[in-house]
């Protein structure tokens, strides 16, 4: 569809609503969820329908990177980290009532103070007409011109926390000393995948 | 009515406030994550909105990128972050034989 | 729903049809009527068409006939095996999480199908030609497939599915690097990553498409062949559904209609991936000699007089594009019926110690050529937004002008080298044909062992 039609008409609307009822709905569902691979597929609907808000924003870029990053990989990373620290698939762990009251007094408490502050806020919300959507080359050149610190040091973050990761998650040796004494180390659980000779 | 400022405003609050929830109750550590996860969505929801509302254009009439850019590394960090967490969780997997965070009290008292 | 103005360029096939640019209610139902009618049961008929294609040429690369009963040379084939499918009883494992075992397949097809939807099929048979991140778009949509796969083997609560599902996603996500790597190789060449765009930029001939560019983005293209390989879960890298190891990987537990689903995925899968090659790479809707181009840009500026001629090269536009994609997927085929498979450290060791610092090298290499050697500054998108308009063929002043005769050298020399190399390999695949069909079977051994007496 023309993007000229995204400000005249019913079309916006309806899948403004639409996404958004996605993202909500699913992020409700990830509190609601008793069963951690189902919160996660709930986690997964909510950045799907993040990233078709990102497309009704304009920002089309922005939805394929919340794409490819968190869906792609973020999200996988976690469902990993589910398999490897669930005893059994089904387990649950149900939080106390007294919690649950509490949290959800806070929630609403809160809920209701954002929005009466967003409701009460005059922000400057011009809605420019038929307006096309960000060029590309304009970021890139952001990144690369305006941004370019942020950016290195980006690079630099994710280069430590790499490291980081790798090193704090590595698979141990049975005679390792830095490896924790816990009775359910993963050198006597896990199958390694070179069998030491 | 036209979808306007307010109206994505009003659920990234929402979303927020789910992912707050989600870190409250959740007992799974990787639940706690998840919320985690949440809050940084609606944050960006928050800046991208912004961007494409509030201050769209710049003085010279070509539109401003700010709030997408700002996204675009807050998306990038929550991906480091989420990795470091995971490492830590598989330690305390190891450590405490579970995944639930109701026993990691050693430091009490 | 104004007269079309003659400088925009991107029109749609409503607009050329009708001569008028559609209301509001009509490009919706445009849309929903294009989804509903063209795309949806193109991708199933494209992918029944790929499974017989594919049974056909493994048949014929094991000197066996392949499917030839149901129809004249098999054709319904696949259609008969849908019927089976569709009948088949509905199993669903009873420790299986319900909901999830049933979401799978569809988490596994929609974003495959939403790629499709991207496409660039013919200068104005394109869904959306605005969308300016198309090739980045058609990527990350590809990366949704990864978790439809490990939903299935979670959720058939199956130890031979949750392997088959762990393998499969370490593999995809681990060669989402050299993918993505070498597909900015050839965006830094083109300059765009708006898919229309690019089919634009290669209209001036074969020596215009951007593989042809510089040899760094020529080496790249194979990179990412082999990274689409991986990513695709095919042959050699079909390890997440192996049938000789793990019964069938992470689909151990599916059956019948839902089977169908992710088969269905893989293969359109198989084409997108052979359609980004196309499409960035290999020339999208132009033939070698730039008449779909030079007929276009002629044609373009007065839509309504030329209107059946535009109507004709957008169809003969679409027909180039498949028949690109669908050699590739062949070449796919080809390759799983040939080469053994490697173990999941091989394929591991593949990706990050080789393709990745072959990525590297090629962007590096690729960008200090893009420095260094000027490219004909007529076909820079900025200016204007068909490149090739001016464009004569038949004279090197053009090239000369802006510097860029290095450019022209270098592009012809490797278009004369990937035009060998293709010929080669038709002329080898025709000769195989030809000879296999008249080869006799061994039926029994060329030199017996004599009897002891």
């Amino acid at each position: 569809m023309h993007l000229a039609i995204l400000t005249t008409s019913l079309v916006p609307v309806i899948l403004f609503y639409l996404f958004a009822g996605i993202a909500g709905a699913s992020a409700l569902g990830v509190v609601l969820a008793r069963d951690i691979v189902r919160t996660a597929v709930f986690l997964l609907f909510t950045l799907v329908g993040v990233a078709g808000l990102y497309f009704l924003l304009n920002s089309e870029f922005l939805a394929a990177v919340q794409l490819v990053v968190y869906v792609g990989g973020t999200l996988i990373l976690v469902i990993f980290g589910i398999m490897l620290t669930s005893r059994a698939p089904t387990s649950r762990f149900e939080p106390r009532r007294g919690e649950v009251i509490v949290a959800i007094i806070a929630g609403v408490f809160i809920l209701a103070a954002l929005v009466t502050a967003i409701r009460s806020a005059h922000f400057r919300s011009d809605i420019p007409e038929a307006q096309k959507a960000y060029p590309v080359a304009a970021l890139g050149e952001a990144l690369l011109g305006e941004y370019l610190v942020p950016f290195e040091l980006a690079s630099v973050v994710l280069l430590v926390v790499m490291i980081g990761a790798a090193y704090l998650a590595r698979a141990r040796r049975r005679d390792d000393q830095h490896a924790p004494r816990g009775a359910a180390s993963r050198t006597q659980l896990s199958t390694p995948l070179n069998p030491e000779p | 009515m036209q979808i306007g400022l307010n109206h994505y405003l009003i659920l990234a609050a929402f979303i927020f406030v789910c992912g707050l929830l989600s870190m409250m109750v959740k007992r799974n550590a990787i639940g706690i994550l998840m919320g985690v996860e949440l809050i940084l969505n609606a944050a960006n929801i928050n800046l991208v909105a912004f961007n494409r509302f509030a201050h769209a254009v710049g003085p010279d009439h070509k539109p401003l990128l700010d709030g997408q850019i700002f996204a675009i590394f807050v998306i990038l960090l929550a991906a480091a972050e989420a990795a470091v967490a995971l490492a830590i969780f598989l330690n305390y997997y190891n450590n405490f034989t579970t995944i639930d965070v109701e026993p990691a009290q050693t430091l009490k008292g | 729903m104004s007269m079309l103005s003659t400088a925009d360029w991107r029109l749609t096939f409503f607009e050329i049809v009708a001569g008028r640019s559609p209301g509001a209610g009509e490009q919706l139902l445009q849309s929903v009527l294009a989804i509903a009618l063209v795309f949806l049961p193109g991708v199933l008929l494209l992918a029944m068409f790929a499974i017989w294609w594919e049974r056909k040429v493994a048949g014929r690369m094991q000197s066996r006939p392949g499917p030839n009963r149901v129809g004249p040379i098999g054709v319904l084939q696949s259609l008969a095996d849908g019927m089976k499918l569709l009948l088949k009883e509905d199993l669903k494992p009873a420790v299986a999480d319900s909901i999830l075992f049933r979401l799978a397949p569809y988490v596994s097809f929609a974003p495959v199908f939403a790629a499709f939807l991207a496409l660039p099929f013919a200068p104005n048979l394109t869904f959306e030609p605005r969308l300016n991140s198309g090739v980045f778009w058609i990527l990350a949509v590809l990366g949704v497939e990864i978790m439809g796969v490990i939903l299935a083997g979670w959720a058939s609560n199956n130890k031979w599915a949750i392997y088959g599902a762990m393998r499969e996603a370490c593999q995809m996500v681990s060669y989402e690097i050299p993918l993505g790597l070498s597909i900015v190789v050839g965006v830094m060449a083109a300059g765009t990553l708006n898919l229309v765009e690019l089919g634009f930029l290669q209209g001036g001939g074969i020596h215009t498409w951007i593989i042809f560019r510089n040899p760094f983005v020529f080496l790249s293209f194979f990179v990412y062949f082999i990274a689409s390989l991986a990513s695709n879960k095919r042959a050699p890298f079909d390890l997440p559904e192996s049938e000789s190891e793990l019964v069938a990987g992470f689909h151990t537990e599916y059956s019948g209609m839902r089977f169908a689903f992710f088969f269905f995925a893989e293969y359109a899968a198989m084409f997108v991936v052979g359609s980004i090659q196309t499409a960035l790479f290999l020339g999208g809707w132009n033939d070698p000699f730039g008449f779909i181009g030079h007929y276009y840009t002629l044609w373009i500026s007065d839509p309504v007089a030329h209107r059946t001629g535009l109507i004709l090269l957008n169809l003969a536009g679409a027909a180039i594009f498949c028949g690109k994609a669908l050699a590739i997927v062949f070449v796919q085929m080809w390759l799983r019926w040939t080469l053994p498979r490697p173990r999941i450290d091989q394929v591991l060791y593949t990706c990050v110690k080789v393709l990745f610092p072959a990525a590297c090298v090629l962007l590096v290499g690729a960008a200090i050529w893009q420095m260094l050697v000027p490219s004909w500054q007529g076909a820079s998108l900025i200016e204007n937004p068909l490149p090739w308009v001016h464009y004569n063929p038949l004279s090197w002043a053009d090239w000369s002008r802006g510097g860029a005769t290095t450019a022209l050298i270098v592009q012809s020399l490797l278009a004369l080298v990937g035009v060998s190399l293709a010929g080669a390999m038709a002329l080898w695949v025709a000769y195989a044909f030809v000879t296999g069909r008249t080869r006799r079977q061994r039926l029994s051994e060329p030199h017996p062992i004599p009897e002891p007496a």
